[in-house]
């Protein structure tokens, strides 16, 4: 019954001489915010991005919901109910909010317009993006036709959010997803990563910020040079703790081990 | 901050004064810009207008420089059949251009297939309709050859379509060995070939099929980029392709396709390109394959992908003709119209860049 919604093993990766993940293990559990902490360069995109088959790791496996999976592409997991909000967003710059929110599971119209003319239903699209950018309130964009190009980037990275919270069913990757946001906006995303959890749907929360962390995260789990270091629960230890066995300057305790 | 409900109440110290925030919706005072920046603005959201603007300014330019000569329905007919096949080509090349590709070997394939459909239905008497499929499967297929060298293979669309329209051209000198098809030959063995050529007036104007064609081809292509998933993930791929690829969209399968529907539209220029010559040159549209870039360019699809209308490219092959009947009309030498479409390409690309910087 508590099999772990994503379990990882041995996973690898390599970028020529660079190891980005070396041997590493994760794991994510049901219903659970697990905030992943570590150093720039410590490998925390590297292995989401090998969990949700954005990169082909090398070695490891993974198993979601204790089947394996070998995801070829994102399309694969995407299909499996997994959103990423990726570090670099992922979003084409040229197309309006509405068009980015439903890239790849865009809505077609009704009938011989939609079958046979594959004719797409923009006003639905529209308002469907409308209504989820106001929920999370961090809009305060001038039309949801305009090119995202036109957005700042707090507002990108809340088109970002607001797409992978609104088609997400099994669980949600967040790559920094308040680093470009205000403090208003910051809020917001974490009151939303809250009610997502409230829907019973777990999320990976990768962050730097150490209050955000603490605030919203179940675990936390420090990477540090490539590979999961330990797993701590954020009620034992204080945030000094975190950054201490993160960057090295302390070693953690061995019941929280990896 | 305990009035807002439990949620909140973690929230850090200096998050207190969120509460008392504005909540209106935020308005934009519109800062005063100056007219320049705005009609960047302008040109930036629509980037279809300045093509049309310059096709507007040229017809009237040329029609006070040439006079009556140039602005009668006749010539002004004339000037849209004289720029139909290269319009084809042009779509099928705008087409490659929004995913920020180029096609070489447009003109290759549109030439080699009339080469095939001729051979078939003149020489080898194949049904003419049956000689036109194989034509078009043709077509396809070789679009399809570009397609899987740059999506499996992952090589540059320019360096395979600059092979493939070698490969194509040589093909097509050994299929024709290097001789035309006569016209009276296809008149009696497959007059059906020369359907594209056929005509009619109406006050004053003659419309050929291929104009129509052209016109046809282009309202499609504008209605699957805009108004289908598949042309969004068209220009998403043009875009960024590897954001695309993160969001979602098959690319390698969607660039496919393009390569594919670019050689189809190519074949299908291939057969008006008979009705519109009236005879099977394998020499004919050696540089087809330059001038559909350039009126792609001209029409302000930019060469970097993902932006610019399909019907710019219209616009840009109608922007070549005028300028080439206009010049001719008002007495100047054909050396002097090559050198105005140069200027005319460097300009739009100039243009171009300057409308990007808008989003920068
Ligand atoms: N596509 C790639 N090609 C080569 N090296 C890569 C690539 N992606 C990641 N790396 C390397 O892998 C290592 C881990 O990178 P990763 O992006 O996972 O770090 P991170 O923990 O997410 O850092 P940050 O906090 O800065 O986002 C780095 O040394 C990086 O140089
Ligand atoms: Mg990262």
């Amino acid at each position: 019954m508590n099999t772990p919604v994503v379990q990882a093993r041995g996973i690898v990766k390599r970028y020529g001489h660079v190891t980005a993940i070396d041997s590493s293990d994760f794991e994510l559990r049901p219903g659970e915010i697990l905030a992943v902490i570590g150093d720039n360069g410590a490998g925390k995109s590297s292995i989401v991005k090998a969990i949700c088959g954005a990169t082909i790791p090398d070695a490891g496996e993974i198993l979601i919901e204790g089947k394996p999976v070998k995801f070829s592409s994102p399309i694969e997991a995407r299909e499996m109910g997994i959103e990423i909000v990726y570090q670099n967003l992922a979003l084409s710059p040229a197309l309006s909010i509405a068009d980015n929110m439903f890239t790849g599971r865009e809505l077609r119209k009704k009938g011989f317009l939609g079958n046979v003319l594959r004719m797409l239903d923009k006003p639905a699209m529209e308002k469907f993006a409308r209504e989820k950018l106001t929920e999370l309130g961090l809009m305060t964009v001038q039309s949801i036709k305009q090119p995202v190009e036109t957005l700042s980037g707090g507002q990108r990275q809340g088109v970002a959010v607001a797409r992978a919270a609104a088609f997400a069913t099994k669980f949600i990757i967040m790559d920094e997803p308040t680093a470009a946001l205000g403090v208003k906006e910051s809020r917001k995303v974490l009151e939303l990563i809250k009610d997502v959890r409230a829907k019973g749907i777990p999320i990976i929360l990768i962050s730097h910020n150490m209050p955000h962390v603490f605030e919203v995260a179940d675990r936390i789990h420090i990477h540090r040079l490539g590979k999961r270091l330990c797993t701590i629960d954020p009620k034992d230890y204080t945030m000094s703790d975190a950054v201490a066995f993160m960057t090295g300057a302390k070693e953690p305790p061995a019941k929280d081990l990896a | 901050m305990s009035e807002n409900g439990s949620s909140a109440s973690v929230g850090q110290d200096f998050e207190k004064k969120l509460d008392e925030s504005d909540k209106s919706i935020a308005s934009f005072n519109v800062k005063a810009t100056s007219p320049f920046e705005r009609i960047q603005h302008v040109l930036h959201n629509n980037p279809t207008l300045v093509p049309v603007i310059v096709l507007m300014l040229s017809l009237v330019v040329f029609g006070l420089i040439a006079g009556g000569k140039f602005f009668s329905a006749f010539n002004l007919s004339l000037i849209l059949q004289q720029v139909s096949i290269i319009g084809i080509l042009a779509a099928a090349q705008s087409l490659i251009i929004i995913t920020a590709g180029i096609d070489l070997s447009v003109a290759a394939i549109m030439v080699l297939m009339s080469v095939v459909m001729g051979n078939l239905a003149v020489f080898m008497g194949v049904p003419t309709v049956l000689a036109l499929f194989v034509g078009m499967a043709g077509g396809v297929g070789a679009g399809l050859m570009n397609g899987w060298f740059i999506t499996r293979i992952k090589l540059p669309p320019f360096i395979t379509t600059l092979g493939t329209w070698s490969i194509f051209y040589a093909l097509l000198l050994w299929l024709s060995g290097a001789q035309s098809i006569r016209g009276q030959d296809i008149d009696t063995n497959a007059p059906f070939l020369k359907f594209f050529g056929e005509s009619f007036n109406i006050g004053g104007a003659r419309i050929t099929l291929s104009a129509i064609l052209m016109i046809l081809v282009f309202l499609a292509l504008w209605y699957m980029l805009n108004k289908t998933a598949w042309g969004r993930h068209v220009y998403a791929i043009g875009d960024d392709k590897e954001a695309a690829e993160l969001s979602g969209i098959r690319t390698d399968r969607t660039l496919l396709s393009v390569y594919g529907l670019a050689g189809f539209i190519c074949a299908l220029g291939g057969w008006a390109s008979i009705g519109r010559v009236g005879s099977i040159s394998p020499q004919s549209f050696y540089e087809g394959n330059l001038d559909s870039i350039t009126a792609v360019v001209i029409g302000g699809i930019s060469l970097f992908g993902g932006r610019g209308s399909i019907m710019g490219a219209l616009f840009g092959a109608l922007i070549v003709g005028v300028f080439r009947s206009g010049l001719r009309l008002s007495g100047v030498d054909v050396l002097w119209q090559v050198f105005a479409i140069g200027w005319l390409i460097i300009i739009a690309v100039a243009i171009d860049q300057w409308i990007r910087r808008v989003s920068a």
